[in-house]
């Protein structure tokens, strides 16, 4: 009995630590994997969706986790996509279900890109590399990570993309009046796609800038 | 001459490394280079220093540039105020004209090389010449009204992401004046495009609209003389309205041998051919616009000569700007005539063409050694 307590690992090892902070810099799923960058740019344009598109996600991407950490050994290999997939699914639908209940004009922009956070590489990557070969709680935390680090990274590209492109920020006007008196105007290409992504790459940029070990070698 | 080398001689040493001054290096090493020619040598085995480096292109370049951006000038002035009702001198429409000119210039140039100058430092690098172009471009194909603070955004970001980004002039993928007018006609719409821009301060009654706007719009009766529209006495950009001060410029690049032939010729054919098409269908009364008119609405012409031949986003190989000018010629009709939401193609047509460039390069020189490989293969054989 004994030794079975001193193998035990504390919850909050340092190992666990790294699980729920890597994701959130140095393995971050959109700047550093490019992952899920498609509803990174479809959802980013005003500050709200993006947030709750970040927690959507987020815990999707938990509980798939522990689910499937906890059936991991149970799974047969061959058909093991399709079980991921009724898990997925089945999250997917209960948040949408979650949204449309409690925040039923956000639910209406996220439109489809709710539902098609079952196609979103970063859940499916992380029970693939991470859930089918660790512990439920280790899982756990990578999924809340990965989650996180995803929604930074959302959250930081509807900031500017909100502030630049419609003067506001979560809905709140930012921009004095007497500038749009002056001549001052809203830059409309911030809310167009195409600006989202190179959002994303000054992201890239100035985190390569900063950690000159993500600069890959030619 | 002489007084202005000893200067420059008096100061140089401040400049250098350990000097008072290292960190404007750069900034004084690009003022040097433009008024003397660089007195650097080679030192191991043997070359030939041309003399045509890239400071003598870009010269050449802009110098072909300034008959198109004095008829602007004077063209910006007589628009406004035969727009008033009045019909002014030459030199007044001229100076007025130059007064709404000159801030934006000012505006590129002080963004553009500002910019380029903190990236030169930052690398380590002298600046490039690359800007000198651009930053004369810019102000040519915007329209006279624009407010200062969008063509320094606008520079800016053309500067950053068209061309540092890639690593500098050379390295660019899109053409940075282009990119620079894109962001403007995608970010504030409403002070690129409609009737109200392309005349500086008009009265309200005036239609202010385009060639090409009129024809969006389908008002064909409305569309200026051919003769008008060639000698450039229409409203719209500074450089692109006069076809005959663009065919100047295009001759100076020519007969220089800057400016490349083949892709001006084959813009020129892409749109003739689309045009005939488009007259042979004739479905609606834009597709029966004469061809000939196609060319010398908007910036068909501007793009063609200055836009498209620039040599750093174009084809490198002979086939390639065959088909890289064709499709750019081509492309820019077709966008006028079937997207309602965009009434110029040109600069969209060139933009896609710019990121094209290399894969039509790639092919057309993966089909050479094919065919080289053929006629070893024959030899081999007998």
């Amino acid at each position: 009995m004994s030794a079975e307590i001193r193998e035990r690992e504390a919850l909050f090892s340092s190992k666990n630590i790294k699980l729920l902070k890597n994701p959130l810099s140095l393995s971050n799923p959109i700047t550093v994997q490019v992952l899920g960058i498609c509803s990174a740019l479809a959802v980013t344009a005003k500050l709200e969706p993006a947030i709750v598109m970040a927690i959507s996600v987020t815990l999707v991407t938990a509980v798939s986790n522990v689910v499937i950490s906890v059936l991991r050994n149970g799974i047969p290999p061959r058909i093991r996509i399709i079980v991921q997939l009724v898990v997925v699914a089945t999250l997917v639908i209960v948040v949408d279900q979650i949204l449309k209940a409690f925040v039923y004009d956000v639910s209406k922009q996220l439109s489809v890109f709710v539902g098609l956070i079952i196609t979103n590489c970063i859940i499916m990557g992380r029970l693939e590399a991470f859930a089918m070969a660790n512990k439920p709680w280790p899982s756990f935390l990578d999924g809340i990570g990965n989650g996180l680090g995803y929604g930074l990274i959302l959250i930081i590209i509807a900031f500017f993309r909100e502030l630049l492109g419609s003067g506001s920020i979560y809905g709140f006007n930012l921009i004095p009046e007497s500038f749009y008196e002056l001549g001052y105007k809203n830059n409309g290409l911030m809310i167009l796609p195409p600006m989202a992504l190179i959002v994303v790459g000054v992201i890239i940029w100035v985190q390569r800038y900063y950690t000159r070990d993500l600069i890959e070698k030619n | 001459m002489k007084a202005l080398r000893k200067l420059l001689d008096k100061q140089k040493p401040h400049f250098e490394k350990g000097g008072r001054f290292e960190k404007f290096h750069t900034a004084f090493d690009s003022v040097e280079t433009l008024l003397f020619v660089p007195d650097k040598v080679t030192f191991s085995g043997s070359h030939i220093r041309d003399s045509i480096d890239m400071k003598r292109t870009m010269i050449v370049v802009f110098i072909s540039l300034i008959p198109a951006l004095l008829f602007g000038m004077w063209n910006i002035g007589n628009q406004h105020f035969l727009s008033l009702g009045q019909v002014p001198e030459l030199w007044t429409a001229f100076f007025y004209g130059f007064l709404k000119m000159l801030p934006i210039i000012i505006v590129s140039y002080a963004v553009g090389l500002g910019i380029e100058i903190v990236f030169a430092q930052i690398k380590g690098h002298e600046v490039n010449e690359g800007f000198f172009v651009s930053g004369l471009l810019i102000p040519m194909i915007v329209p006279p009204e624009t407010p200062l603070w969008q063509v320094a955004i606008a520079v800016a970001f053309a500067v950053v992401f068209g061309k540092e980004v890639f690593g500098g002039t050379g390295m660019n993928i899109v053409n940075p004046a282009l990119t620079a007018r894109a962001f403007l006609f995608f970010a504030y719409p409403a002070d690129m495009s409609g009737d109200k821009v392309w005349i500086a301060d008009k009265l309200d009654a005036y239609s202010g609209a385009t060639p090409l706007g009129n024809a969006l719009v389908g008002n064909f009766d409305q569309i200026p003389s051919t003769y008008d529209m060639f000698m450039g006495f229409i409203p719209g950009s500074n450089g692109e309205t006069s076809v005959l001060m663009i065919l100047i410029g295009a001759a100076i690049l020519l007969a220089t041998g800057i400016g490349n032939w083949r892709i001006m010729l084959s813009v020129v054919v892409g749109g003739i051919v689309m045009g005939l098409l488009f007259n042979w269908w004739g479905a609606n009364q834009y597709m029966e616009l004469p061809f000939y008119n196609h060319l010398i609405m908007g910036g068909f012409a501007f793009g063609a000569v200055f836009m498209a031949t620039d040599p750093v986003t174009a084809t490198q190989t002979k086939n390639g700007m065959y088909i890289y000018g064709f499709l750019i010629g081509a492309i820019a009709i077709l966008i006028r005539v079937f997207n309602p939401a965009y009434p110029e193609g040109v600069m969209l047509s060139i933009l896609l063409m710019n990121v094209f460039a290399p894969l039509i390069d790639h092919y057309v020189i993966e089909s050479n050694i094919k065919k080289r490989l053929k006629r070893i293969k024959v030899l081999v054989s007998n």
